[in-house]
C-alpha cells in the first residue's frame, strides 16, 4: 500500500546567531517524511534540535535552509495572508508547559475559540459556545469549565485545554512538543490515551517530540533519533528498539531506566563515544534495511550491515 | 540491620488563607543503615514535605508538625532547636535537590561552596578544606578538579552542576543523604551517570539514601525498599521486588500500569482516572477511593489500616482484609506478576 505523505522535510536547516561570528547549528540538514495518519516520534537529549525542528516546521522559526512541504506545498517562503491562514488551520501545536502556553487573562471559552474567531469558523455567539462546549467534552472536561480561567485548573486539565484549542480549527496535523513531560505519571497516561483516541476518531497525524523513550515507543509508529542537530537514525519503532544500529541510539536506549528491578540489576549501559566514527568522509543518511535509515559513512554502512546480519 | 532513621506517625499541616492543608497525615517508615529507600508519589502526595520535616526545613510559621516523632539515631529531630538542627544539616544528614541551578549560589565559586560545610562542621582550615574539596570533585567524576574548583556554577553543564551539588552533600560524610528528584531535570544519559555515581559512592561511604522520585524506572534502578505515597500517607511499602512484582494496592497498580514498558502493546494505557484529592478537605475514608475502580463500600467510610503481607511488605487497602472479595489486578500488572513467578524471581 502506498502511503500518502502529509509532510516532507527536506534538508531543513535552522541556525541561530550566538554572539559575534558564531552560529549555532541547532538543526543541520535534517530530512524525513511523515505519512498521513501516523505518529512520528522525535527523540533526543536537550540541545539535540528536536524542538527546534518542530518549531521550524510550523513556522515559529524561519528556516535557514531547506524545505518543508505540507500536502505538497512549501510551508516557508513568501505567502499571502490567505495562504498563511489556510496553512495555520491545518497544522496546530501542543506545547510542553500548559501553564505558560495559555493566556492567564483569557477564560477557557476565549482561549479555545480564538482559532475559531481568527478563521471565521463560527457565525454567531451561540454557535461559538456550542462548539467550545463540544470540544471541552471531547477532551474530557465539563461544559461548565468554559467560563473559568487557566489558573483554576490542574496541570493535566490545562494540557487538555491546550489540546482542545489545537483541535478547534480541525487540523490534519498536530505537533506535540513534550506534551506530557510536565505532568504526573498517572495524568500522563490519561493524556496519552486521549491523544490516541483522538487520532483514531479524527484521522490525525502527529509529530510527537519527547525525551521519554518508553512513552515515545508506545505512541509512535516510526521514530527518528536526533543528536546535535542531525537525525542519526530513523525506523519503525519496534525495529528501532530491537535493532538499533547507530552507537548513539544504542547508548540512548541503554540509558532508559525501566520499571523492572530485575532488568535494572542486569542493565549494562553503553556509553556513546563520538570519536569512534569513521572520519574519512562526511556521513550521509543511508537505508540499511527497508525503512530503516542511519547516518553513516560508506565504511560504517558495511560494518553496521554486518552487525545486523549477525544478530539475525 | 539497624535503623538509622525512624519516622513515627508524622503529621504536617500548612496553614493557608483557605484553611489547613493536611500535607502529611500519619506517616510511618524507617531507613536502615546503608540502604536506599525510595519514596514515590505524585506531586502533592507529601513526599517532599516529609523530607523537609526530616531536614527541619519546613517553612515557618505556615507549616506545623502536628504530631509524630523523627528519630535519627534515637534522637527526636522534631524537638531540636533551629541551632541544633544547623549542626546536623550538612553534617549527619544532607540533601541533594532537584534543580542544581537554584541550589547552588551563582555568585560563589564552587570550591568555596564545597569548603563551607567542611570549615563549619569539621573545623578544617581553609587549606585542608581546599584539598578535600579537590578530592571530592575528583570523586564525583569532574575532570580537572584543581581548575574547576575556581569556577562559578554557570561554567558547568547541568550534569556537572548536579555532581557539584552531590560533592557538597557528601563533603562531611553524611550518614543519611536525602535526594529529592535529583535527576528529574537531567537528560537520560546524564541521569544514568548520576545514578551510577550515587550508587558507587554509597558503596564506599555506606551512607543511607532516601530517594524521592516519581519515575518508577529510576526507583527500580536505585531502591532497596520502596514507599508509595498518596494523599499524605504511605499506601504501600515493601522491598523493590515486592512493589514491582507483587503490588497489592490499586494505586500502585495504577502507577505501574500507566507507565508503558518497552514491550507493551496494549491499545490503551491503564490510566488512573481523575486527579489527586484536595488536601484542604481530604476525603472521608480511603483518600484514593474516588479514583479507584476496585473501591469497596467500606473505603468511602473508613480508612484502611496497614495490612501485613510479609515481613517486608505492607499495604493499606481493604482488599487485603480476609472478608474482602477476591479481585483481579489489571492485565498489565498481572503480566508483570506472572512473568516474575515464571522465572522464580530471575527475569
Amino acid at each position: 500500500m502506498e502511503r500518502e505523505k502529509i509532510l516532507e522535510v527536506k534538508n531543513l536547516k535552522k541556525y541561530f546567531p550566538a554572539g559575534r561570528k558564531k552560529i549555532i547549528k541547532a538543526v543541520d540538514d535534517v530530512s524525513f517524511d511523515i505519512y498521513r495518519g501516523e505518529t512520528f516520534g522525535l527523540v533526543g537529549e536537550s540541545g539535540s534540535g528536536k524542538s527546534t525542528t518542530g518549531r521550524t516546521i510550523i513556522r515559529l522559526y524561519e528556516a535557514t535552509g531547506g524545505q518543508v512541504l505540507f500536502n505538497n506545498e512549501d510551508v516557508h517562503g513568501k505567502k499571502s495572508k490567505e495562504e498563511l491562514l489556510k496553512f495555520n488551520r491545518k497544522m496546530q501545536m501542543i506545547f510542553q508547559d500548559p501553564s505558560s502556553s495559555l493566556n492567564p487573562r483569557m477564560n477557557v471559552m476565549d482561549i479555545i475559540a480564538e482559532g475559531l474567531d481568527v478563521h471565521g469558523l463560527v457565525k454567531n455567539e451561540q454557535e461559538r459556545r456550542e462548539r467550545v462546549e463540544e470540544l471541552l467534552e471531547v477532551v474530557g472536561l465539563n461544559r461548565e469549565h468554559a467560563t473559568r480561567f487557566p489558573h483554576e485548573f490542574s496541570g493535566g486539565q490545562r494540557q487538555r485545554i491546550g489540546i482542545a484549542r489545537a483541535l478547534a480549527v480541525e487540523p490534519e496535523f498536530i505537533i506535540a512538543d513534550e506534551p506530557i513531560s510536565a505532568l504526573d505519571v498517572s495524568i500522563q497516561a490519561q493524556v496519552v490515551n486521549l491523544l490516541k483516541k483522538l487520532q483514531k476518531e479524527r484521522g490525525l497525524t502527529y509529530l510527537f517530540i519527547a525525551h521519554d523513550l518508553s512513552m515515545v515507543k508506545y505512541i509512535s509508529d516510526r521514530i527518528g533519533v536526533m543528536y546535535l542537530g542531525n537525525l542519526v537514525e530513523l525506523a519503525d519503532s519496534d525495529e528501532l528498539y530491537n535493532n538499533p544500529v547507530h552507537p548513539y541510539t544504542k547508548s540512548l536506549l541503554s540509558a532508559i531506566p525501566l520499571p523492572d528491578p530485575e532488568y535494572e540489576r542486569n542493565r549494562k549501559r553503553i556509553v556513546y563515544d563520538p570519536s569512534i566514527h569513521d572520519m574519512s568522509e562526511e556521513p550521509e543518511f543511508r537505508e540499511i534495511r527497508p525503512n530503516h535509515w542511519v547516518r553513516c559513512t560508506r565504511k560504517e554502512f558495511e560494518q553496521y550491515k554486518k552487525e545486523l546480519e549477525e544478530r539475525e | 540491620m539497624s535503623k538509622l532513621l525512624e519516622v513515627k506517625d508524622l503529621r504536617v499541616s500548612f496553614h493557608t488563607y483557605n484553611g489547613e492543608v493536611q500535607a502529611v497525615r500519619g506517616v510511618n517508615f524507617h531507613v536502615n543503615k546503608g540502604e536506599t529507600l525510595a519514596i514515590v508519589g505524585e506531586s502533592g502526595s507529601g513526599k517532599s514535605v516529609t523530607t523537609s520535616a526530616i531536614m527541619g526545613l519546613l517553612p515557618k510559621p505556615q507549616a506545623e508538625i502536628k504530631s509524630g516523632q523523627i528519630l535519627f539515631e534515637g534522637e527526636d529531630l522534631v524537638k531540636k532547636s533551629n541551632k541544633e538542627m544547623q549542626k546536623i544539616r550538612g553534617a549527619d544528614i544532607s540533601m541533594v535537590f532537584q534543580d542544581p541551578m537554584t541550589s547552588l549560589n551563582p555568585t560563589m565559586k564552587v570550591g568555596n561552596q564545597i569548603m563551607e560545610g567542611l570549615i563549619k562542621h569539621q573545623g578544617m582550615s581553609r587549606t585542608e578544606a581546599r584539598k578535600k574539596a579537590v578530592e571530592l570533585l575528583d570523586q564525583v567524576g569532574i575532570p580537572h578538579p584543581e581548575v574547576r574548583i575556581n569556577q562559578y556554577p554557570h561554567q558547568f553543564s547541568g550534569g556537572m552542576r548536579q555532581r557539584v551539588v552531590i560533592a557538597i552533600a557528601l563533603a562531611c560524610n553524611p550518614k543519611l543523604l536525602i535526594a529529592d528528584e535529583p535527576t528529574t531535570a537531567l537528560d537520560v544519559t546524564i541521569q544514568a551517570q548520576i545514578l551510577e555515581l550515587m550508587k558507587d559512592i554509597q558503596k564506599q561511604t555506606e551512607s543511607a539514601i532516601i530517594f524521592i522520585t516519581h519515575d518508577l524506572g529510576v526507583v527500580a534502578n536505585v531502591a532497596d525498599r520502596v514507599a508509595v505515597m498518596y494523599a499524605g500517607k504511605i499506601v504501600e511499602m515493601g522491598t523493590v521486588d515486592d512493589i514491582f512484582y507483587d503490588p497489592r494496592h490499586p494505586y500502585t497498580w495504577g502507577l505501574l500500569g500507566s507507565m508503558p514498558t518497552l514491550d507493551s502493546e496494549e491499545e490503551e494505557l491503564y490510566a488512573i482516572p481523575g486527579s489527586p484529592p484536595d488536601m484542604l478537605n481530604p476525603p472521608k475514608g480511603d483518600a484514593f477511593a474516588p479514583r479507584n475502580k476496585f473501591a469497596l463500600e467500606i473505603d468511602l467510610v473508613k480508612e484502611p489500616p496497614m495490612f501485613q503481607i510479609s515481613d517486608t511488605h505492607y499495604a493499606a487497602t481493604w482488599l487485603l482484609h480476609e472478608h474482602a472479595p477476591k479481585i483481579e489486578p489489571p492485565a498489565s500488572v498481572k503480566k508483570r506478576m506472572e512473568g516474575f513467578a515464571k522465572t522464580g524471581g530471575k527475569a
